[in-house]
């Protein structure tokens, strides 16, 4: 018989987890008295806030294909995590959460620090459960294991009384490998496969949009080997990006509101349609009553409930991305799209000259975000990782980045949560310390969890910031000026020193606000042993482009 | 809009019914009647939810149920294709109990099922047109209390969720 708490962190190990990142309190403080004695076989890392902790298993979880952890007392502990679960939930990240909880005796009597955290968190995580007996503890956790990580990845709470914790139990830690109520894989039909691989051979102008499905599927080499064999123009969404090279011949570019010119308007021309592990995000599609229409949709998907519910697929392949386009490999005949592929250069030409030439290589005095990421590309490691927080800089690093291998792009897609990129970029950085890891930020979205530069002084996780400051919430800003007569309804910021800031919690910081230097500057950042914080003050009133409006359709996608 | 019958075969954990109504609440869908129980299989529950939805809706309403992890299996039917059941309860005063109300409810093939010193019981089952139809026909006898049950659905088509089950292999 051992202890609950010691029973938790023993199956946290017996599940394999390195690290976990948590902030302690009443109700969880058993489980940190027992990491205590574990502290060589699991590393706890210690926030600022809950919030940073599980931004930072989510970096963590996003960039190592983990189950990521993270630990939090009773009430406000558990419900600054919530922000976390609704990110991971839309975002498919997963998670596993263990939230302190008041002794059973006391639940439901309003008891200090009690909230019904199962309840708040119940329509935000993929499962949740209320655990009230040590005995409990190890099933509860394995089961929490087997759902966060199997079938359409997700997060997952389990919330444990305080007696839970200081009772002991037997531990014998059984891993969950089936749940009879759960069915996170499906056998792929061959007919399905057989019925999408007779459209793809006989499409004009087949057209591949893939997502994040492939990066959580790893089904990269598979994605890869169809574009080889099929000559088939490719484009990703934001999440998708680096399953493929951009390198790679069949590769068009980027999909969605701020993605590139011709993926979006050739949406509208295709013959075939074929998405892969990718679920039609409105951001992706604009007004899905004119999106590709004209269209026959292949769509290659594990999660049933995305089958038919944005955009209705002619030819659904319902099933793990990998074993789907293995199948689909055999059954697909070679071919070269010279004409249709010809399309998207063109078209691409003209982003060029319109908006990508002055994005990387203004002529203006004042400085842009696209040049600040074309001297990241220029110095930086192939397998660096990219980690953004929300916003115009969001949207430009997305943009200009160089992906060249998986699992390199961490950012906040479906939730759009400003104050994500600190603390996942030191998440990402905790699971490879050798790794570059590169955090693009704005002056806005940096305040919101900017407590975690002290997190990042304590570990020395040796993360480079990349703060782009225009002194505004920029994308806020941009939608003012486009659609509210410029009316700049506070969207200005009056910031603080962020050099001080940075130095404050002895990270090495360098401000850049002129052309001459930010190539060095950027240089010596990547060069750095050690975090560093590198502030470029940029103009302020850049805009992205190109843009599909709220509303419009992918073939309305504007260049200025 | 259809009226549909969703029959759910759940695990019996607590807060499963939660999770079920938050996917009709985030949509802003009504559930116009819900009921609860052990199924026939150990451990099972049956919920049996009726709604009022387009196709449309229905087809994604069942495959976000049938997404949460301790849901067996969820089908939904047109009413055409289940056989369902009402149960409703009247309460009159002892006093109302005349030869015309006595004919009424030998009429509706009612029953009473509790009589007590104040009062009497009328229980009466089938769809709610029915048990509307006896309720407009009681008040004028100084009905006192009325309560309705959801429905209790049995579908047409054939399925066993044991053999579900059994055919579990991943
Ligand atoms: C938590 C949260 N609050 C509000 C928003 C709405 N929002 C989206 S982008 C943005 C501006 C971001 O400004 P900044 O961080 O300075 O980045 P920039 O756009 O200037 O690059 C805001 C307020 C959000 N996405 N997340």
């Amino acid at each position: 018989m051992i202890r609950g708490a010691d029973i938790v962190v023993r199956s946290l190990i017996a599940e394999n987890a390195k690290h976990i990142f948590g902030y302690p309190g009443g109700a969880i403080m058993p489980v940190y008295d027992a990491l205590y004695d574990y502290s060589d076989q699991i590393r706890h890392v210690l926030t600022r806030h809950e919030q940073g902790a599980i931004h930072a298993a989510q970096g963590y979880a996003r960039v190592s294909g983990q189950v990521g952890v993270a630990l939090a007392t009773s009430g406000p502990g558990a419900t600054n995590l919530i922000t976390g679960l609704a990110d991971a939930m839309i975002d498919s990240t997963p998670l596993v959460c263990i939230t302190g909880q008041v002794a059973a005796h006391l639940l439901g009597t309003d008891a200090f620090q009690e909230t019904d955290v199962v309840g708040i968190s119940m329509p935000v995580t993929k499962w949740n459960i209320q655990v009230r007996r040590a005995e409990d503890i190890a099933p509860a956790i394995a089961k929490g294991f087997h759902i966060a990580r199997s079938g359409r990845p997700g997060p997952v709470l389990i919330d444990i009384t305080k007696n839970a914790q200081t009772d002991s139990g037997e531990f014998n830690y059984v891993p969950c490998l089936s749940i009879r109520s759960y069915r996170p894989y499906f056998e792929v039909k061959k007919d399905e496969v057989q019925k999408a691989a007779e459209l793809i051979n006989a499409a004009k102008r087949p057209y591949v949009l893939y997502g994040q499905g492939v990066v959580i599927g790893k089904a990269e080499s598979e994605l890869k080997a169809f574009l080889d064999k099929t000559g088939i123009p490719a484009a990703c969404t934001l999440l998708g990006s680096g399953a493929l090279s951009e390198e790679h011949p069949s590769y068009v570019g980027k999909l969605g509101m701020h993605g590139n010119y011709a993926p979006n308007m050739l949406t509208n021309q295709c013959d075939v349609l074929i998405a892969i592990g990718m679920r039609f995000d409105d951001r992706v599609t604009g007004d899905l009553k004119r999106y590709a229409k004209q269209a026959k949709v292949v769509h290659l998907e594990l999660d049933p409930a995305e089958i038919n519910k944005n955009v209705f697929a002619d030819a659904p392949v319902l099933g793990d991305c990998k074993q789907s386009l293995s199948m689909l490999n055999q059954a697909v005949n070679p071919n070269s799209h010279e004409d249709w592929m010809s399309k998207f250069k063109e078209l691409e030409l003209l982003e060029r000259e319109s908006v990508i030439a002055n994005d990387l290589s203004p002529t203006k005095v004042g400085l842009t975000m696209g040049e600040v990421i074309r001297f990241i590309n220029q110095y930086k490691a192939d397998d660096a990782i990219l980690v953004t927080d929300v916003g115009q800089h969001q949207m430009i690093a997305w943009r200009y980045f160089d992906y060249k291998t998986s699992k390199t792009q961490v950012t906040s897609g479906g939730l759009g949560t400003m104050g994500f990129a600190l603390p996942a970029a030191l998440g990402a950085q905790m699971y490879d310390y050798s790794r570059q890891v590169i955090c693009v930020v704005g002056d806005g979205g940096i305040q919101m969890t900017i407590q975690e530069l002290g997190t990042i002084m304590q570990t020395k996780a040796p993360v480079k910031v990349v703060l782009l400051n225009n002194n505004f919430l920029g994308m806020v800003r941009q939608w003012q000026q486009m659609f509210f007569d410029r009316r700049y309804s506070f969207t200005e910021l009056d910031n603080p020193d962020f050099i001080k800031l940075a130095e404050a919690y002895s990270i090495k910081a360098t401000k850049v606000s002129e052309r001459e230097g930010l190539s060095e500057a950027v240089a010596d950042m990547l060069m750095h042993d050690g975090p560093y914080f590198l502030e470029v003050v940029v103009e302020k009133e850049d805009n992205v482009f190109p843009m599909i409006a709220t509303g419009c359709s992918v073939e309305e996608v504007r260049l200025s | 809009m259809n009226r549909y019958t969703i029959l759910i075969y759940t695990e019996n954990f607590i807060g499963i019914l939660n999770r079920i109504t938050i996917i009709f609440t985030r949509r802003g869908i009504n559930i116009d009647a819900l009921t609860a129980s052990e199924s026939r299989l150990d451990g099972i529950h049956k919920i049996t939810i009726e709604c009022t939805v387009t196709e449309e809706q229905i087809i994604q309403l069942v495959k976000q149920i049938e997404k949460i992890t301790d849901v067996i299996k969820a089908y939904y039917f047109m009413d055409s294709e289940v056989v369902y059941q009402e149960i409703a309860l009247y309460k009159l005063p002892i006093d109302s109990l005349d030869a015309s109300l006595e004919k009424v409810i030998r009429q509706y093939n009612a029953h009473i099922i509790a009589a007590e010193k104040e009062f009497v019981v009328v229980e009466f089952t089938g769809h709610k047109e029915d048990t509307q139809a006896l309720l407009e026909t009681l008040k004028p006898y100084s009905l006192l209390e009325f309560s309705r049950s959801g429905r209790v659905a049995i579908a047409k088509p054939r399925f066993s969720v044991s053999e579900y089950l059994n055919n579990q292999t991943l």
